[in-house]
């Protein structure tokens, strides 16, 4: 290894790394980003001048493929179809008593509760409506902990949950709580033994999520919810992902507390629900207090069209759950086989314990964030949406053990019932011909050409 | 049961126009599979309470296609790169590849 080589190397890849901060910049606020971008790109780098040409190209008419259904996914026509009738005809309070407007849409909450209920195997009185995950996420955790904080203090959950999770438990911290916070093997999975001995007598709540956002592995929440039940301790699981895609029963699983989100279900965004299991009772202390409207633990109006589109959207996913999963599972194969089959590609999660739905693969020697850029025709991410205007590496990734290199250079592919396999076949000759055009811009990709073995390369500090 | 036959069929090509009517790429090509798939599953039924109530399921869903589609073109939203696929893939390479 010559010094001279790992010179110019260094040189030419800290010229690329010092782009991608006002690339990222210019994606988040659609700024008109070509001065900043030249400002900091020196004159000739071909990833620079790349970039550039894409950011640059005229924007087409057409739209690009859609695969991202873990940000959101569609809403089914048949939805709102159903939703109309709550934006014209149908517009009383359904909380309303004295007149047939209120009953009319308390008859469709009713029904949306009966449905979302059967979707899960519970019992519609243990459907609270929310705004969203989140807002569950955030009742569940804080609410939990601050009605049973007389005689436990502790609570468990992972490094790989979803943000709303993680910052309500160190919102907990600041109260004086203690959060164990389990890592995960390098497939994403919990280790089973590793939760058992971090279960203390003042654990009050154990939050596992379902299926993972990011890399879509899928927890073993029925072992998790009868480990609990053992210990008596709380199972809330973030299910925002998994409910509707794969079978989840509250009952068989164990589960005591679940968040829900409408618009991750084919359903309307701003709508959500929580389960709070009623035998063994779990109580929590509301954060929304005032009409005592769903059993006093979420006060406010429902949102009458919107409770509705997530019932029917919940009785579309248990009617259409076989076709659907036959369907992603087959798109899935496709895309994932194709993908892996090029040189240098890993799917990052387990394998086995997976949602067909969520193919997360890194392409080593490309930058991640570039491949977005040189991929506008199709709408990806790297990660979860709310992240995706920072320039970290996916903390998930991070925490299975990912190097920050592999981790920047992931994407995730969200497959769903409206995708079609001739968007799959366009996504798979795309990527290939994008990703074997930047690795050829790349000095990295040239030295792992010629056989040196990047890691004996000592990179000059500075 | 030739009557139910004939329901059925009339059903499914009325399914189908209305699918082709949806202005979105996605939910378009998904309510003709759909359909298409949904009549193959049920071609051999031969319980009379499982026609009639596959029937009724299809007259409902007729009115969902019937009412979405003409919405759907109302706030329809250009094509998807996927529609012509071809065309879009190679002047994509073309604009990276005559950039450097």
């Amino acid at each position: 290894m010559t010094l001279r080589l790992a010179f110019r190397s260094v040189g030419r890849a800290m010229a690329t790394r010092t782009a991608y901060p006002s690339l990222a910049r210019s994606l988040a606020t659609h700024a008109p980003s070509t001065e900043t971008f030249t400002a900091s790109a020196p004159e000739g780098s071909l990833v620079a001048k790349a970039v550039e040409a894409v950011q640059n190209a005229p924007a087409g008419d057409e739209r690009p493929i859609y695969l991202d259904m873990q940000a959101t996914t569609p809403t089914d026509p048949r939805v709102l179809d159903v939703m109309l009738n709550y934006y014209t005809d149908m517009y009383g309070n359904p909380h309303s008593r004295t007149h047939s407007y209120g009953w009319e849409t308390d008859t469709a909450v009713e029904k949306a509760r009966e449905e979302i209920a059967a979707l899960i195997g519970a019992d519609p009185k243990e459907i609270i409506f929310t705004s969203g995950a989140t807002e569950s996420n955030n009742m569940v955790i804080k609410g939990i902990a601050r009605f049973y904080k007389g005689r436990k203090r502790h609570i468990i959950t992972t490094q790989t949950e979803h943000k709303c999770i993680l910052d309500s438990c160190r919102y907990l911290q600041d109260e004086g709580f203690e959060v164990t916070y389990l890592p995960v093997l390098s497939s994403g999975l919990i280790d089973m033994k590793q939760l058992e001995a971090a279960i203390r007598p003042d654990t009050a709540l154990v939050s596992i999520m379902a299926v993972n956002n990011e890399i879509g592995v899928i927890q073993p929440i029925a072992e998790i919810g009868a480990l609990c039940r053992s210990k008596k301790v709380f199972f809330h699981t973030d299910a925002a992902q998994a409910v509707g895609k794969i079978p989840i029963d509250v009952n068989a699983d164990k589960i005591d507390v679940m968040s829900i989100s409408g618009h991750k279900l084919y359903g309307p965004m701003g709508i959500g629900a929580c389960y709070v299991r009623r035998r063994p009772r779990v109580r929590l202390e509301p954060i929304i207090t005032g009409g005592g409207q769903e059993r006093g633990l979420r006060s406010g109006t429902l949102a009458a069209p919107l409770v509705a589109g997530f019932g029917e959207a919940a009785r579309l996913c248990r009617q259409e759950m076989p076709y659907d999963t036959a369907h992603i599972k087959k798109l899935s194969d496709k895309l994932k086989n194709g993908l892996l089959a090029m040189e240098h590609t890993s799917l990052n999660g387990d394998a086995e314990h997976h949602y067909p739905g969520c193919v997360n693969i890194s392409f080593a020697y490309v930058e991640g964030e570039s491949l977005l850029m040189a991929l506008k025709d199709i709408a990806l991410s790297s990660g979860s949406a709310c992240t995706s205007a920072s320039l970290e590496p996916s903390y998930v990734l991070r925490a299975l053990g990912a190097d920050d290199a592999l981790a920047h250079s992931s994407i995730r592919f969200g497959i769903g019932r409206f995708t079609t396999e001739a968007e799959v076949d366009y996504v798979l000759k795309a990527v290939q011909e994008r990703v074997n055009f930047l690795r050829e811009l790349s000095p990295l990709w040239e030295m792992v050409q010629e056989g040196i073995d990047l890691d004996s390369i000592e990179w000059s500090q500075h | 049961m030739t009557a139910h036959k004939a329901l059925a069929l009339d059903l499914y090509r009325q399914l189908l126009r209305n699918g082709y009517r949806m202005a979105g790429y996605n939910f378009r090509q998904y309510a003709i599979r759909r359909t298409r798939d949904g009549f193959h599953a049920n071609r051999n039924l031969t319980d009379k309470g499982e026609i009639e109530s596959a029937i009724k399921y299809a007259e409902k869903e007729l009115g969902v296609l019937k009412r979405q589609s003409v919405i759907s073109q109302m706030y329809a939203g250009e094509p998807l790169v996927v529609e012509h696929a071809d065309k879009n893939l190679a002047k994509k390479n073309e604009q990276l590849h005559s950039a450097v």
